[in-house]
């Protein structure tokens, strides 16, 4: 799990503890986070965020400017400039909302603007439907957008704090995508612990952008026009922050942790029963629940079998992972998207350790794409379980299809 | 590798973007009369262009296709055997965009290369716009009215064809006079055109510029900087604010002087300047007002002096000042230099009316136009004619 239980004392230094969803879990993070600008168009799932930010104004618990945009690209336009006049910001989207603001999220990484956004995960339309699909919130991955997937209330809310620091680190400057599933995430309540005021003030410094804040007493001039002499620079300026995001990330971490007792451990993926495991599944969200109970229930059946939850998708951490995995007999990586025409037809994440392995992985064990819980779909307990066989099955040597799908008609 | 030749068209954007084009497409066009491969193109950097402000477009022709490749593989030619100049006042320097700097019209010929400008003045007056440099290069102009063939009005005035001519001459191995001839007769199905080629053939010569011959200025130039030493977050410092400034006469300090963008100058896209009466200048503020550029200077005495640095020639002063003959538009060929006028004419009142009576020809209604006041309304009758009889 996400969370490691504290002694009772330890938990007395908490101010509450409350039943709220993963996005009402966001919602708080940003008022402790005293974030002054959050702009809000509604989308479902990511609409329960704006719903109780309004809400905590309203009842004068946050104090913010609160926009309501005429729709996503303006949503996030409004909050880029406004993290370049110095205000800390918020916004989010779902599924084509986030892609109608892609004009706007495409420019923003360029311009060193630390926003923060919830992506709450939904198919993209068509056709239309509200369920989980990773799609949305990966068109971004190659764009200097931080990326991450959580799969607790406990986590959003620590991991929206996490985002702040990482994002406004001077080193950084580059926005931060909280990605949370919907429905499983976004609308089922549970248990949080909420950290104090004065605890995320010591964890999180106020947000200084220095020489790059635009101001009438620091003359610049923003996104001019620019020919082929430039643009090669600027993507440079933007790959030396993806060479240092990994540093950062740990280095905000271990101060997470220091300051509110939560452990994570490494930050980028987590493992689950995998000390002496033969084989393996690797996914991102909430999917990791269903996963959790199967390689319990496996486990009792003797079926050494482990799993891996990406948590960071951008920054990547490549040679981690291929470190990590290199030990397995076989890794079956659960994909909740598509990646249509790919090498190998995979989905995403599939393809993306594969990669990481070719370079960083000191043995080829093979890697299992599935293609799984498209569009909202249950990820079962019996779909791990068959997924996990088919990855027994690579492991002892009989060649399996490199992609398929799981928990469709048919 | 077989022969391989580039030639680059020098022109004023949207204003002679169809005549460079018409231009580079008869060289690749003629010259496949004699079974030579090109390709034409204007520099994609210049769009969309502006108004006036200097631009290129390019041919390259080659024997076989292999060559042509090698020739492709840079996608502007950094050297080229003729450099076409389309209106004189551009031999002064180009620069056609910010952080380029001001490029001498020469910048790419190589050495020993030709340099055609279609003109009325002789070569000793535009070797004093023309910067000089290390290499020798010829000079032949082609005598004619600046063409105005834009994007909207195209004025059939055989600039086109008598270019093609001169570049016949001055590099048949390019293409031919024989292959031009060809290309008008079965393309443009012109005869009349097909012997303008032939004219300016005949009488286009070149004169040899010597190493260090012509205009002294250092055109000015940057150093990009590196990724890792420049502004991050798509960022550019502005400009500080400016402040008063001395008269040099009096001392006296006062007026405004902006500070202006160093790095974008764009005066080489003037082809006119506002000359200024102050004398007859009543402080109205107009000039300075509607100026887009920001480019009048407050002087010290209240006035406005169009700052030459910063002036892109648009006219606009010259249309609002009330007061007749007060700001008028003066063709750019007849300057040398930025200096300004507002000095000159602190300096010495008597010999700055002089300099005014000579060099601004009063016309009665104000009208701006390409290279000299009414040259559209003047042109106007001509174009209809060529209109109305095909």
């Amino acid at each position: 799990m996400a969370t490691i239980a504290l002694p009772v004392e330890e938990k007395k230094k908490y101010e509450q503890e409350a039943l709220i969803t993963g996005a009402e879990a966001i919602a708080v993070a940003c008022k402790l986070a005293n974030v002054d600008v959050v702009t809000a168009y509604p989308i479902r799932p990511y609409d329960t965020v704006m719903q109780y930010i309004s809400q905590l104004k309203a009842d004068g618990e946050m104090d913010c400017e609160y926009i309501v945009a005429e729709g996503e690209h303006s949503q996030f336009e409004i909050v880029k400039h406004a993290s370049v006049c110095g205000a800390r910001v918020f916004c989010g989207s779902s599924g084509v909302g986030w892609m109608y603001a892609m004009e706007a999220l495409t420019v923003t990484p360029a311009l060193r603007v630390p926003m923060v956004a919830m992506v709450g995960n939904r198919a993209l339309d068509d056709p239309g439907a509200f369920g989980v699909e990773h799609n949305d919130a990966l068109a971004v991955r190659d764009l200097g957008w931080l990326l991450n997937w959580v799969d607790s209330a406990q986590e959003a809310l620590d991991t929206a704090l996490i985002a702040y620091r990482v994002a406004e680190d001077p080193r950084m400057f580059v926005p931060c995508a909280i990605s949370c599933d919907g429905a499983f995430l976004t609308h089922s309540q549970a248990l949080v612990n909420i950290p104090t005021q004065e605890q995320v003030k010591q964890f999180l410094p106020p947000y200084k952008r220095g020489d790059l804040l635009l101001h009438p007493d620091n003359v610049i001039s923003v996104a001019p026009q620019v020919n082929e002499d430039w643009v090669m620079e600027v993507r440079r300026q933007n790959y030396e922050v993806t060479e240092r995001a990994c540093g950062v990330i740990r280095e905000v971490y271990a101060d997470f942790e220091r300051i509110f007792g939560r452990k994570y451990g490494n930050p980028f993926f987590e493992e689950y029963m995998t000390e002496d495991a033969e084989v393996v599944l690797l996914g991102m969200g909430t999917l990791s629940t269903p996963t959790r109970v199967a390689i319990r229930k496996m486990r009792e059946q003797g079926k050494k079998v482990g799993f891996v939850r990406l948590r960071w998708f951008r920054p990547f951490a490549g040679v981690e992972l291929a470190k990590c995995l290199e030990r397995f007999k076989a890794i079956g990586v659960i994909d909740r998207d598509f990646s249509f025409g790919s090498p190998n037809l995979s989905g995403v994440v599939a393809t993306e350790v594969r990669s990481a392995m070719y370079t960083g992985a000191a043995t080829r064990p093979p890697v299992l794409g599935f293609i799984c819980g498209l569009g909202g779909r249950e990820v079962l307990v019996q779909d791990v379980e068959h997924m996990t066989d088919i990855t027994f099955q690579a492991a002892k040597g009989k060649a399996q299809p490199l992609t398929q799908w799981i928990g469709l008609r048919g | 590798m077989g022969q391989l030749f580039a030639v680059e068209i020098i022109y004023r954007g949207v204003f002679q973007k169809t005549l460079a084009k018409n231009i580079t497409r008869g060289i690749v066009l003629a010259a496949h009369n004699e079974g030579k491969l090109g390709i034409s193109f204007g520099r994609y950097g210049d769009s969309p262009e502006r108004n006036g402000i200097p631009a290129k477009s390019f041919a390259i022709v080659a024997s076989d296709a292999q060559t042509l490749e090698a020739g492709m593989a840079q996608y502007e030619p950094k050297q080229v055997d003729v450099t076409v100049v389309l209106d004189d006042t551009l031999c002064k320097g180009a620069e056609s965009w910010a952080w380029y700097g001001l490029h001498p019209v020469h910048q790419a010929l190589k050495p020993g290369g030709t340099l055609i400008v279609d003109s009325l003045q002789d070569a000793p007056t535009l070797l004093k716009g023309i910067h000089r440099r290390q290499e020798p290069y010829k000079l032949g102009i082609v005598k004619g009215v600046t063409s105005f063939s834009g994007m909207w009005v195209y004025k059939d005035d055989h600039t086109d064809v008598r270019i093609l001519g001169a570049i016949a001459k001055a590099l048949p191995a390019v293409v031919s006079l024989a292959s031009i001839e060809k290309f008008i007769n079965e393309k443009l199905k012109n005869p009349l055109k097909a012997t303008s080629a032939h004219t300016t053939f005949e009488r286009f010569t070149s004169m040899n510029v010597k190493p260090g011959e012509g205009n002294a200025e250092e055109p000015f130039s940057f150093q990009l900087p590196k990724w890792n030493n420049m502004r991050k977050g798509v960022s550019v410092n502005g400009q500080p604010q400016g402040g008063p400034y001395a008269d040099p006469v009096t001392k006296e300090v006062g007026g405004f002087r902006p500070v202006r963008n160093d790095k974008f100058k764009k005066y080489s896209t003037r082809t006119m300047r506002p000359v200024v009466n102050f004398e007859t200048c009543t402080k109205c503020t107009l000039c300075w007002l509607n100026c887009p550029d920001a480019s009048f200077d407050v002087t010290p005495d209240g006035k406005y002096d169009a700052n030459l640095e910063a002036c892109c020639g648009c006219g606009i002063c010259e249309a609002v000042c009330p007061v007749p003959n007060c700001i008028t538009m003066v063709a750019e060929t007849a300057f040398d230099g930025n200096a300004s006028q507002w000095e000159a004419f602190r300096k010495d009142k008597a010999a700055y009316k002089e300099w005014l009576k000579a060099t601004v020809q009063p016309a009665g209604e104000r009208s701006h136009g390409f290279r000299y006041r009414g040259q559209y309304k003047e042109q106007i009758p001509a174009v209809l004619e060529i209109a109305e009889k095909g």
